[in-house]
């Protein structure tokens, strides 16, 4: 019994010392946290212009007739299907496990690019069609929300090749572990904000 | 393939910012050669421009802020001498030039005098008194620091390139609108502000996982001194704030660059949004600056008093209400807008409910010097200077927050002056008791106290000479940025403000000449012991200037008291001569990243303004290569070896330790 609180006791006094001294990764992912967590207050500015503006589609096109929802759910498909394979590449780069690391980014990156595709061809034909960022307020905020999100889907393809280099020219050294986690912080947070755009930009627009 | 760049950019036809901006280019054109003969390059190189030590960081933020002060105060002379000119007359500034005035006046003071002024303190500063031996991020501050540099830089290239906003510092929309603002103007205020605004969140979330993560061992939450929570506070605020006004920016920049209707008055528009969110910003940022203003008076109160500060725990509590309260109350820069007698009344009872919280503050100092020995240092001077102006300018918002009366007052010079009362008593003489405070710190001679003292009462009195009759000009209906006028009342209130505009600029010349003087005595101010004032928390407990690792060991804390304790106990064991197992220490190495990612950021916000893509693609790619070249290397860490360390360490130890030994027989 003495014993046994002598240990708990041990293990309260370590857990204060292991307080002390913070470890590097925790400190840059929690940094990183942090910086996400500005990002996402970003994406709010713009999901409340949306808000205020989406009714305002000046005699042009609303949100009904220019928004396709089965290619809406392919996109979301993609997006979610990568934030697996990137949970799965992270989870390789902490086993060194390279087929594992280098076969789930190759994954990841492929089905970011297909997003992007799917979203470059939706605007395109929007824009077609006279439907562009310029007809209307609504459209406006519309490109500048969706937009911002796929602008950080191709910066984080960009990053992700970046973190495939490296691993390959600097193997699986403890500081790119640590850019690994932030990247599938920053990866899964996209995510996140996405289900925000397809609840209040898409789901609510055709049923509006 | 130079967009809208040609000859006629640069104002042939205004003699006036070709004249200051020839003469400021000449200054800089002669210093830059006299570095450059003296062999003070690579020095510079070395240790300043690459450097990733906090402290140096924070001076360089710091001078930043005093080059952009005397920018923005000629700004402000200009703004007063022709309103003191311009009755039943033109004045010697058009329109068109007085509008750029006071639109460059306002960015520069808040964005490149005050943010950088209390960023500069901050890096200084918080990692000393947590007790550890950088921030972070080292290498993101440098970062920071040279792209608040690139915004700086932009702005002022403004003066010669093109042209700034006429459109006040806030740039409200549909006049800054590419139909109402066509020319490059706003885009060098959005662009020279979005590339610094980066530089700010990056301080801001570097310093929030500093605060909260990095401590000396058993410096817990409610050990931390209080300029400490006001910076966390403020960092936080930076995190919430800072990216509602890059999507505002980014919203006003597609207007004009793509045709977007985010803000137009066709197609939907809704320019009050740009109102809404900008404040939605605006406001945090103002307490943002604030409180690491309120922080540096608690350090400087209560060591002046000397006497632990009253009631600790409700000042870290008033500090994180003020943190959230400061979300909640945007609505009140805009009463006018129309949105109804509810709407007002819930925005106004919000506003005024801030006065509790910095009410308990007031009182804790004020109770902090009660009973205490007061010491009337220049420091001090800055602090009773600004608990009576805040409370007079705190006063006049409460007033301002009474929805019916703003409705009278809105968009006066009662305004004007009580913002300047916040603003300037605030957080410009929290700057400055805090520039005076930690001066031995950061460079190991103290100011020189008779200048200071004067170039104290200078602003004081300056002060109230220039903006208490802006309180009356306001009640008498004039309204902010008025380029002349014809009403006899005013003239005289006018004629004082000007006159107290050129005590305000005595003050300056003062401070100037007080560097000047001081470090040509600092031999005579050289602070040897490291701990001037007798102050209480950690930075005080390591050598003046400290040494790169800031302590030769971490200090460990375990004693409850706050106040003292934990310095004593430190600096007990240097005095005994009881010397602490030296280790070797790990600081992060120097690198040129923050100086050339602002080298491009310059060359992409210059193209960005002037339509140049092809140059805008070329600098992003570099900022690019050079994160990737960062990211790319091997070292990340210089190692200091112990006996390096023990060198240091005991040369600073003898030297306290000869200098309390001469000061003994002297008691």
């Amino acid at each position: 019994m003495s014993a046994a609180q002598g240990t708990a006791g041990r293990d309260l006094r370590m857990g204060h010392a292991a307080r002390d001294i913070v470890s590097k990764r925790i400190i840059v992912g929690y940094g990183f946290w942090i910086f996400l967590l500005s990002d996402i207050i970003m994406f709010s500015a713009f999901f409340a212009a949306y808000a205020v503006l989406s009714g305002q589609t000046a005699g042009g096109p609303s949100g009904r007739d220019v928004f396709h929802l089965h290619i809406v759910a392919i996109e979301t498909a993609c997006l979610l299907l990568s934030s697996f394979t990137c949970g799965v590449a992270s989870i390789g780069a902490r086993a060194h496990n390279s087929l594992m690391y280098y076969g789930s980014m190759a994954v990841t990156a492929v089905l970011g690019a297909a997003f992007l595709f799917l979203e470059a061809r939706e605007f395109a034909g929007m824009n077609a069609i006279g439907a562009g960022p310029s007809r209307s307020a609504f459209l406006s905020s519309f490109f500048t929300l969706v937009g911002c999100h796929g602008l950080h889907v191709t910066l984080g393809l960009l990053w992700l090749l970046t973190m495939m280099a490296q691993v390959f020219a600097k193997g699986y050294r403890h500081d790119i572990l640590r850019r690994i986690l932030c990247f599938s912080l920053f990866w899964h947070t996209l995510d996140i904000i996405w289900i925000g755009i397809f609840t209040v930009v898409y789901l609510t627009g055709m049923a509006q | 393939m130079l967009g809208k760049l040609t000859w006629a950019a640069i104002p042939i036809d205004q003699p006036i910012p070709l004249f200051a901006a020839g003469f400021v280019g000449f200054i800089i054109f002669c210093v830059l050669v006299y570095i450059t003969l003296k062999g003070w390059v690579p020095y510079l190189w070395r240790e300043w421009i690459t450097s990733v030590d906090h402290k140096r960081i924070g001076v360089m933020y710091v001078f930043l802020a005093g080059v952009m002060l005397i920018r923005g105060f000629s700004d402000a002379i200009m703004m007063r001498s022709q309103q003191a000119l311009a009755f039943q007359a033109p004045g010697y500034l058009p329109p068109d030039h007085y509008d750029q005035i006071f639109s460059a006046h306002g960015t520069l003071m808040i964005f490149f005098v005050a943010m950088p002024f209390v960023i500069g303190l901050m890096n200084v500063v918080v990692p000393l008194q947590l007790g550890v031996r950088d921030v972070a991020f080292p290498t993101l501050n440098s970062v920071s620091f040279w792209l608040t540099a690139t915004g700086a830089l932009l702005v002022n290239v403004s003066l010669v390139v093109g042209e700034f906003a006429r459109t006040g510092w806030l740039a409200y929309p549909p006049l800054s609108e590419l139909t109402y603002s066509p020319g490059v103007g706003v885009d060098y205020y959005l662009w020279s502000l979005q590339i610094s605004g980066v530089g700010t969140l990056l301080t801001g979330v570097n310093f929030v996982t500093t605060i909260l993560k990095l401590h000396a061992p058993g410096m817990t939450y409610m050990r931390m001194p209080m300029f400490c929570w006001t910076a966390l506070a403020s960092c936080l605020l930076i995190v919430a704030a800072f990216p509602i006004l890059t999507a505002t920016f980014a919203m006003l920049l597609l207007d004009r660059y793509l045709g977007f209707h985010f803000f137009t008055n066709e197609a939907g528009g809704n320019v009050m949004m740009y109102v809404n969110l900008i404040w939605a910003w605006g406001h945090p940022e103002v307490y943002i600056l604030i409180l690491p203003a309120f922080g540096v008076f608690s350090e400087v109160v209560s060591t002046f008093s000397g006497k632990p500060l009253f009631g600790y725990r409700s000042m870290v509590a008033a500090t994180l209400v003020i943190c959230i309260l400061a979300f909640m109350v945007w609505l009140h820069h805009f009463f006018t807008m129309g949105a109804g007698a509810d709407v007002n009344a819930v925005f106004g009872v919000t506003t005024m409910i801030i006065a509790v919280p910095t009410g308990v503050k007031v009182f804790s100092w004020l109770f902090t010097m009660y009973g205490g020995r007061i010491v009337y240092s220049s420091p001090m001077l800055w602090s009773l200077g600004f608990i009576v102006t805040f409370v007079l300018g705190g006063m006049t918002g409460v007033l301002l927050a009474v929805p019916p009366a703003d409705f009278v007052l809105h968009n006066s010079l009662f305004l004007v002056a009580h913002f300047h009362n916040v603003i300037i008593g605030g957080v410009l003489f929290g700057a400055f008791a805090g520039y005076t405070y930690w001066f031995p710190k950061a460079f190991g001679f103290r100011l020189h106290e008779g200048l200071g003292k004067a170039a104290f009462w200078c602003w004081f009195i300056g002060f109230y000479l220039a903006f208490m009759p802006l309180y009356v000009l306001g009640f008498e209906g004039m309204t902010r940025r008025m380029q002349h006028y014809d009403v006899p009342a005013w003239h005289p209130w006018l004629l004082i403000a000007a006159l107290g505009a050129a005590v305000i600029l005595a003050g300056i010349v003062l401070q100037i000449a007080q560097v000047v003087v001081s470090f040509r005595h600092r031999e005579q101010l050289r602070d040897v012991t490291g701990d001037p004032w007798n102050g209480h928390s950690l930075e005080w407990a390591t050598a003046s200037p400290p040494p790169p690792f800031n302590f030769a060991v971490l200090p460990r804390i375990t004693e409850d008291d706050t106040y003292w304790g934990m310095k004593q106990r430190v600096l007990r064991q240097t005095d005994t001569g009881e010397e602490p197992r030296y280790e070797d220490i790990e600081l992060p190495r120097n690198s040129p990243t923050g100086f050339i990612c602002a080298f491009f950021a310059t060359f992409m916000g210059f193209a960005l303004i002037w339509h140049i893509w092809w140059l805008v693609a070329a600098a992003f790619v570099g900022a690019f290569v050079t994160f990737v070249v960062f990211a790319w290397r091997d070292r990340t860490e210089d190692r200091i070896p112990a006996d390096e360390v023990a060198r240091i360490d005991r040369a600073n130890r003898a030297a306290r330790r000869a200098a309390l030994a001469q000061m003994q027989p002297a008691q």
